[in-house]
């Protein structure tokens, strides 16, 4: 078990600290002048040379790379490239909670739809309502979110006019487009997901003995049944969790929603390196622990993935 | 079911096929002409799908979508495919630390979101190209492929046809080319179909976050476009859209049929 929980530290150490310096060397060695970028073409070569010196861009890659890793240590990100002082770190602790709060709605919307669709379907298994809902469940799956979003737009704010235009910040009225959007695609493959499991564990013995204890049908589906499957909805919730913030990059520009994917393609978009690399770098990194929780969670609860890794 | 997903997806996915190789050589010249006085003009019975908002045919437009969503897809898969076939049988073959190498760079690229590293690749050059999207896209799809052939060749390596060969002479390179590779190809075709939708996707996803190539009419750019416009003009965004809906379901089902009929083991 403890060797277990140590391999998968390791290997997502390794993946983190893999992943900046990829993302390190592919913005430092991707042709096109960050310099330039910033003073524009014809500004003089002094001072360029004098930028340069300043960002620290004139030294070889390899130096640069050894600063910039002993920086990351101790939680420097470094200056944004247009505002002068403006750290990275600083940009991103603003941006950061809206992206969280939005990854968590979209999480809080596809359980909740999930499980009322998923454990309605496996109890009208086969029936008009049954197919309905695998029917938008598989729409769900296979609509990408940048077409998910503008068609509820259409639909809320400009022909059914019941919920403001994404612009108006409307407190927690434009959070509920915006949840819909990214939680949409989770909603559908978990409500799949339950519907599986739950067709299976309805099929259980105890299930039986249950009901001819004589206890009502509620909680038998509920304590009884669902309680079970429970384990297995978390740990894919859990997963999810990373995926979200990443979808997040996308559903924040639908909706204009300040996080930190726009943050990230408007540094994309001013070529202002150290924003983009440290967005990036935050990004990738919290995937990567996210899945590390859950992964050592999911084998503290369940014994027999913990004895089915420890085995392999 | 079965019929009505191989029915139905190969018609949606030839219907796609024609637009993004023929479709463009039937635009007229008015259409690759933009007008200002049909900028953001509503559809009409004359138009059906309306102008955008430089005054393109929105037609137009998404017809050359098409045929960039065409040349992404089918380049992406066919490099991927290739690179982690190759990778995955070398891999399965050899074992050893060859195998934990590789296995150990499939496990890095698996916990790190995709679209991510996609961002990172292209994220500041100015107005990439589409081979550098192609590239972008490659460098993280070929792993299903390499994970697939290698765990094929783990259980083909020693069959008694490959150690037959083995016996008469063969090399490592020929067996893995003649024998492991073709053996491998159904369940691959099955893989790159689904692959085709997925960079369709990706490749509009980056266009969408205006990362891809400048001006250009591939879905995602057009439905971003389309998004500053919808409280005035609902057509800019939800017919490009719909093309896309379309392509990657059809291409998903023909998917969901190739595996049933090609691949049964890998039916969920």
């Amino acid at each position: 078990m403890k060797e277990f929980i140590l391999k998968k530290i390791l290997i997502s150490f390794i993946t983190i600290v893999g992943a900046v310096s990829l993302v390190f060397f592919i913005i430092h060695l991707i042709p096109g002048d960050p310099v330039e970028n910033l003073l524009g073409e014809q500004a003089l070569s002094v001072d360029k040379d004098r930028i340069r010196k300043n960002l620290g861009l004139d030294k070889p890659i390899h130096q640069q790379y050894i600063v910039f890793i002993e920086n990351l240590a101790k939680g420097d990100l470094g200056e944004s490239l247009y505002k002068k002082g403006q750290k990275v770190s600083t940009l991103i602790a603003q941006r950061f909670p809206n992206t969280f709060i939005l990854a968590l709605s979209a999480m809080l919307v596809a359980i909740s739809l999930a499980m009322g669709a998923g454990i309605l379907s496996s109890l009208k298994r086969g029936t008009i309502i049954d197919t309905t809902i695998m029917a938008i469940s598989g729409f769900g799956i296979s609509i990408p979110a940048f077409f998910l979003g503008p068609l509820l737009l259409l639909i809320f704010c400009r022909w059914w006019k019941v919920l403001p235009p994404p612009a108006s910040q409307e407190g927690i009225l434009s959070l509920v487009l915006p949840s819909i959007t990214l939680g949409f695609a989770l909603a559908a493959f978990l409500s799949r997901l339950i519907r599986s499991q739950m067709i299976e564990v309805l099929s259980e013995d105890f299930i039986r003995t249950a009901y001819s204890k004589g206890l009502s049908k509620k909680r038998v589906i509920f304590k009884h049944a669902f309680s079970n499957i429970l384990v297995v909805v978390i740990t894919i919730v859990g997963m999810q969790f990373g995926s979200l913030l990443t979808g997040a990059i996308i559903t924040e520009r639908v909706f204009a929603w300040q996080g930190i994917g726009t943050l990230m393609i408007e540094a994309i978009s001013k070529r202002d390196y150290p924003v983009v690399q440290g967005t990036i770098i935050l990004i990738s990194s919290l995937y990567v622990v996210i899945n590390l929780l859950i992964d050592i969670m999911y084998a503290l609860i369940d014994p027999r993935i913990r004895y089915a890794k420890d085995q392999s | 079911m079965q019929r009505i997903n191989l029915n139905l997806g190969l018609t949606i996915v030839v219907l796609f096929v024609l637009m993004g190789m023929l479709g463009p050589l039937f635009l007229q010249d008015s259409d690759k002409i933009p007008s200002i006085e049909n900028q953001l003009r509503p559809p009409d019975s004359e138009h059906p799908f309306g102008f955008d908002e430089n005054g393109y045919n929105l037609f137009s437009r998404i017809i050359l979508g098409a045929r960039i969503a065409l040349i992404v897809g089918l380049f992406t898969t066919l490099i991927s495919a290739l690179i982690g076939s190759i990778i995955g049988a070398i891999s399965g073959y050899f074992g050893g630390p060859v195998d934990e190498l590789i296995m150990r760079i499939v496990d890095i690229l698996m916990s790190f979101p995709g679209i991510l590293l996609s961002i990172s690749i292209i994220a500041l050059t100015q107005n990439p190209s589409y081979s550098m999207i192609i590239i972008a896209l490659s460098i993280t799809s070929w792993v299903p492929y390499a994970r697939l052939v290698r765990s094929q060749t783990l259980s083909m390596k020693n069959r008694d046809f490959v150690v037959a060969a083995r016996a008469m002479g063969a090399g490592d390179f020929y067996i893995i080319r003649r024998h492991i590779l073709p053996n491998c190809f159904n369940s691959i075709i099955v893989q790159a179909t689904f692959g085709i939708a997925s960079a369709i996707i990706a490749e509009s996803a980056l266009s969408f976050l205006g990362i891809g190539p400048q001006d250009s009419a591939s879905w995602g750019a057009l439905i971003d476009s389309g998004t500053q416009y919808l409280l005035i003009r609902w057509h800019l965004a939800f017919f490009p859209g719909l093309f896309l809906f379309f392509a990657v379901i059809g291409i998903n089902m023909l998917g969901d049929a190739l595996r049933d009929r090609l691949d049964p083991r890998l039916r969920v």
